[in-house]
């Protein structure tokens, strides 16, 4: 497995052999047999053999999905096509899909600076059939699963601590309450506000994007949590009053003028005139 | 001992020994005498029927003072809780998502009056929008006074004195941003970190000496809070007093109309009716004050979190007034100069030192320079209506045109995003604008007031329009013109208008005459007295020979 | 110009009439507004009984829920009744002086703001009595020396100020703002929870915000927030195929993990927006980017020297440690900072 990733990501190879006719299937064919052998071996024992079937299965349901939608783009093998912008598809993993999907983000309508997140039209067995397509054509994050990201039953200290990982890593993009900011060239970093921890948590380990990743070695699922928690409750503590979008001293600026010294000189208007006469 | 400096024959002090038994008493008597007795008051108190013009533009600066009394009654609540320390230690208060973290005393003690400290939060947000307040109300008041000649001989000393509050206000916003030790404001510390640092030659020993050695140290908020709550509201304190000591010896100006002279000043007396409206203002400032630190949130320094120098924001900006030298080191170019083992680091200097200077010192030194143009060395009570003074008003919008471009370049980035351009071309843009489009407001700006110039002679020779429209014999159609009443075209024609120098005995340098032909350009003459004469011959203008309001059908302008 | 140079086309009507308000003229009108403004007043006992049950009644905890939002109860309501209590107080206070208060206008004379001459006069002649009482025309040294003593005395007070700050001489900036606490084998740790990286642990499009092992040992201390904010670090990793690496930077990078100063070159903002695909780095405050596949050289902004790169390499256990300090100072420019070995695009 680690050496088809490795051969896949050289683009060399990847050119050569896909150039062979037969390449594509064979491939194909191989990582499918190769994914359905690792799933056998890692998952466990009880549920191995009816899972194994169940993922082909998927796998194949997906692969027809995937056709349908995203390989006008990125290419029937999820290769990638340059001249479209689309990157390939075969390291990204199935939280890479489950994220671009589920938020809507892909299929995209037509090439942009970035993806914008839309509604989502797919199901979800839909998303996760694409996603088993695509992650049987190499290596990257799987789905994670709720215990990973789901942040119930935290202590204040883990919250917190997860405030300043928040503030330490994510703040430069995304703001002090993940309201989003901006980046060059007309792209954006999105608010989070909306965001479901789960694709927080795969946006964190794929880097969708021009965000980079950020992945367990740095950044362990626990530490992940906690982020996720922060978000959550940093948007729920109750403001002071109307929080201007959130966006800092740009928006009090302008509300002092508008509504400050605005509503002062029509008093000071009112103060002046000399009112109805007789 | 000293003697009074002036003696002045007149005055009735010096002859009435004992206050007069009035014919009829007045209740208030009896404590006025004892005061007096004691203290003179009658002398200190002055003429307390002294006469206020009525404007609302003349209230500006008023809601500048009293937001300034506001941020002291509010800074002394503050002071009670807040600790100037940078002593780190870890938060145990009952904000929760901030459990544990390490921060420093200030940011603490400042979580402690948001959170701990009931109205606390209300008093932290009052204060916040009043210095907001503060500086806007001495903006908008300074651009009055611009825009209606108000600086001119004999307030010249008062306009400078100005000047010093509004950049003092500045400062004092600045160093009261960053106390809390927030995440925005230790950011706005670096920035000045960065700021003092780029100064040529003593730089880093400015730097050193100010932070007490590297950024952040300990010892700045320490500091800034002696600098915030003791020696720049001493100053302003100061200014203050003088300043409305100058405003009550001068008299204010006011507008120019019917029986309004140089000479003279029309309005209402201070007690009652200025005691009354003025009085009420405040409460008025301060209830709006008030209302805005209950509805809008402000500096939520719990959600920026502790200062930590590793961590940043997106859309870490400083408060509005700082916006223009934010812009400016946005966009300007990186020059940076590295000469032998120096480095001279224009890309900071220049944008962020350099611009406050000029901008205070052009500030400044203007109603000198306008004296020195037009050769006007006479005293002016009567304001000027921004359109008679065409070069002036063009000056200064072409001086807020060029403050705007600066301020949005301090928000290119928001710009870039809004209208989905590269923020490169922003940028760019931004570099050139800064220059073209004061250039472009002065031009526009001096048509428009030549246009308007040209409207009120109209109005004074033909009246104003009826909105009825007129079919003649011929069957051509024109709109009626109500004539002028005679105080309306009195005031429409008693200006002065610019004119330029001519060396009459006393010599005129000649880009001194070159300066005052361009400041006397293009203004449209005012009627004569003869086209006056005839206008009123025609009912344009009430009095002379018609009082009845006629209606005056006018086919085409030339005929009169 | 004064009024008599002045031509005046119309001549001056003089002071306008003054009309008379339908409270002057009409009785029932003034009581109308009596009425009203001292309702006004009777609402702010109202009002202000209002604030002390909120202050007193409603816990510091309490939400308001208005519009879909949370608001702090205690905070919004306190401000909404003293707001309106003394917004009230300057509303009756003006709407009395404008309808029940006699609103004749006065006029009043002005004077010129100087003084009549005599007194100019009198104060000149004052002036040169006292000078010439005072003898300090014929002994000329007592004015002199008067005015040189006390501006001696302006040198103990300036020079008392040396002390604000240590004097940032060669030796001092050596120690402080030209060297940072990184040195050869100190381990790279991440920022917050200190985890030592190791160079497998590093994906490709990876970012992580980390700072110097020994940084932790200096938490109490008050050197802490100046060591963080000059070795704070930012560690990515590229393809090591689709970045410049230049020759005399080969041994600075571990298989295209690379590690930048954090602190823009500009005014120090710490920079963490990296676009993985661009491999650009962007900062928040004013917008320098630099390319970090690249050496950090600038490619678009006002910073103007290329981002500190900090050498490393792993140690036997395959942790990333630093080989040693940043070669040139981090952070901003200063007067006596030597440029000329920051790095320029084609590494002289």
């Amino acid at each position: 497995m680690r050496f088809l990733a490795r051969g896949g990501r050289s683009s060399k190879d990847r050119t050569s052999l896909r150039r062979h006719r037969a390449a594509r299937p064979v491939l194909l064919l191989l990582s499918l047999f190769l994914v359905g052998a690792t799933y056998a071996a890692v998952s466990p024992a009880t549920e191995s053999v009816a899972d194994g079937a169940a993922d082909a299965q998927l796998i194949a349901q997906g692969k027809a999905l995937f056709s349908q939608n995203c390989a006008s783009c990125h290419g029937l093998g999820g290769e990638g096509l340059a001249q479209q912008g689309a990157p390939a598809l075969t390291n990204v993993g199935a939280a890479a899909v489950d994220f671009q999907v589920s938020t809507g983000r892909m299929p995209m309508a037509n090439p942009l600076v970035q993806a914008p997140a839309k509604e989502n039209t797919f199901t979800e067995d839909e998303i996760a059939a694409l996603a088993a397509y695509v992650a049987s054509l190499g290596q990257g994050p799987a789905i994670p699963t709720e215990d990973q990201y789901n942040p119930a039953g935290m202590s204040p200290e883990d919250v917190s601590r997860g405030g300043e990982l928040f503030r330490t890593n994510c703040s430069a993009c995304h703001n002090f309450k993940g309201a989003g900011g901006a980046l060059p060239n007309g792209a954006v970093a999105p608010s989070l506000q909306n965001a479901t921890p789960k694709q927080i948590l795969e946006a964190l380990r794929t880097g969708p994007g021009q965000m980079p990743i950020f992945a367990e070695g740095a950044l362990p699922d626990e530490n992940a949590k906690q982020v996720i928690a922060y978000i959550e409750q940093v948007n729920a503590v109750p403001a002071a009053g109307l929080s201007l979008g959130g966006l800092g001293p740009v928006a009090e600026g302008f509300w002092a003028w508008v509504a400050g010294i605005g509503s002062l000189v029509l008093f000071a208007v009112w103060i002046a005139s000399r009112g109805a006469r007789a | 001992m000293a003697k009074p400096a002036e003696l002045n024959p007149d005055s009735p002090a010096l002859e009435v020994k004992t206050p007069p038994t009035s014919r009829e008493t007045s209740k208030l008597a009896g404590p006025v005498t004892w005061v007096d007795d004691r203290i003179g008051l009658a002398k200190l108190a002055g003429n307390i029927r002294k006469v206020f013009p009525d404007h609302w533009s003349f209230l500006l600066g008023e809601i500048a003072l009293y937001s300034f009394i506001i941020l002291l009654l509010t800074g002394v609540f503050l002071t009670i809780w807040f600790k100037p320390s940078m002593a780190e230690i870890e938060y145990a208060g009952s904000y929760a998502l901030l459990r544990d973290v390490r921060m420093s005393e200030a940011f603490a003690s400042t979580l402690n009056i948001s959170f701990d400290i009931r109205g606390g939060l209300l008093v932290r947000q009052i204060h916040h929008w009043a210095a907001m307040l503060f500086v806007a109300a001495m903006t908008a008041h300074m651009l009055r006074v611009f825009f209606t000649g108000a600086f001119r001989k004999p307030r010249e000393l008062n306009w400078i004195i100005g000047v010093g509050l509004f950049s003092m206000g500045l400062v004092e916003g600045f160093a009261g941003y960053s106390l809390p030790d927030d995440l925005l404001s230790g950011t706005g510390l670096r920035f000045v970190d960065g700021l003092i640092r780029s100064i040529p030659l003593i730089g880093t020993w400015a730097e050193f000496f100010v932070f007490g050695g590297e950024f952040p140290g300990t010892l700045i908020i320490p500091r800034l809070y002696m600098v915030h709550i003791l020696l720049i509201p001493g100053l302003l304190l100061g200014l203050i007093s003088a300043h409305m000591a100058l405003l009550v010896y001068h008299k204010h100006t006011h507008w120019p109309g019917p029986g309004r002279t140089n000479r003279n000043i029309q309005g209402y007396p201070f007690f009652p009716i200025y005691v009354a409206k003025a009085g009420g203002f405040f409460f008025i400032v301060f209830g709006v004050t008030v209302l805005m630190g209950a509805v809008f949130q402000i500096n939520p320094v719990w959600l920026y979190g502790p200062y930590n120098p590793s961590q940043v924001t997106a859309g870490s900006q400083p408060d509005w007034y700082m916006g223009f030298v934010e812009g400016a080191i946005r966009i300007m170019p990186n020059w940076e100069w590295h000469l032998g083992h120096t480095t001279w680091s224009w890309n900071v200097f220049l944008p962020g030192v350099g611009l406050m200077g000029l901008l205070f010192t052009g500030l400044a030194l203007y109603p000198f320079i306008e004296a020195w143009i037009t050769g006007d060395t006479s005293e002016h009570h009567l304001l000027d209506r921004p359109r008679n003074a065409p070069v002036r008003t063009g000056i200064g919008v072409a001086g807020m045109a060029c403050y705007a471009m600066f301020w949005l370049a301090g928000g290119n980035d928001i710009l870039a995003t809004q209208f989905h351009v590269s923020l490169n071309a922003v940028t760019y843009f931004m570099r050139v604008a800064v220059f073209v489009v004061p250039v472009l407001a002065f031009i526009v700006t001096k048509r428009i007031c030549l246009s308007l110039q040209r409207a009120d002679k109209e109005r004074v020779l033909h009246g104003s329009e009826s909105n009825i429209i007129v079919r003649n014999p011929e069957g051509g159609f024109s709109e009626a013109h109500v004539p002028l009443s005679q105080e309306e075209a009195y005031t429409l024609t008693r200006h002065p208008q610019p004119k330029a120098l001519v060396p009459n005995g006393v010599k005129v340098g000649r880009v001194r005459q070159t300066l005052s032909r361009w400041y006397a350009d293009g203004q449209v003459p005012k009627p004569t007295a003869a086209e006056v004469a005839e206008a009123e011959h025609h009912g344009a203008i009430e009095g002379g020979e018609g009082d009845e309001r006629v209606l005056e059908g006018s086919d085409s302008g030339d005929a009169h | 110009m004064s009024d008599k140079e002045l031509d005046l086309p119309v001549p001056d009507p003089g002071l306008e009439e003054h009309p008379p308000r339908f409270t002057d003229v009409d009785p029932a009108a003034a009581d109308r507004s009596y009425r009203q403004i001292v309702a006004m007043l009777a609402a702010v006992p109202v009002l202000v009984i209002a604030f002390l049950v909120v202050y007193f009644a409603v816990p510091r905890d309490a939400e308001l829920i208005l519009f879909g939002s949370t608001f702090k109860m205690q905070t919004t309501l306190l401000g909404l009744t003293a707001g309106f209590a003394t917004l009230l107080i300057g509303i009756a206070a003006i709407a009395w002086a404008r309808s029940l208060m006699s609103d004749e206008e006065i006029v009043g004379e002005r004077h010129g703001a100087a003084s009549p001459p005599e007194a100019r006069e009198r104060v000149l002649a004052d002036l040169e009595i006292g000078i010439d009482a005072s003898a300090i025309r014929r002994r000329k040294l007592l004015g002199t020396g008067m005015a040189g003593a006390l501006g001696m005395m302006l040198l103990p007070a300036v020079v008392s100020l040396a002390d604000l700050g240590p004097w940032p001489t060669a030796e001092e900036r050596a120690k402080t703002i030209e060297k940072t606490i990184w040195a050869e084998g100190v381990r790279l740790v991440t920022d917050v929870t200190n985890v030592p990286l190791k160079a497998t642990d590093l994906v490709v499009g990876q970012l992580v915000n980390a700072q110097p092992e020994n940084l932790e040992h200096l938490e109490d201390s008050a050197e802490y927030q100046i060591a963080k904010a000059k070795a704070s670090i930012i560690v990515v990793r590229m393809d090591p195929n689709s970045i410049k690496i230049p020759e005399s930077r080969r041994d600075w990078q571990v298989d295209g993990i690379l590690c930048y100063s954090k602190i823009c070159t500009h005014v120090g903002c710490p920079i963490s927006l990296w676009e993985q695909q661009t491999h650009h780095l962007l900062c928040p405050c004013h917008q320098s980017t630099f390319d970090l596949g690249n050496s950090g050289v600038v490619v678009f902004g006002p910073a103007a020297r290329s981002l500190p790169q900090l050498p490393i390499t792993t140690d036997a256990q395959g942790y990333l440690v630093a080989r040693g300090d940043f070669t040139v100072p981090v952070g901003p420019s200063f007067f006596e900072r030597d440029s000329l070995k920051d790095f320029q695009e084609g590494d002289r």
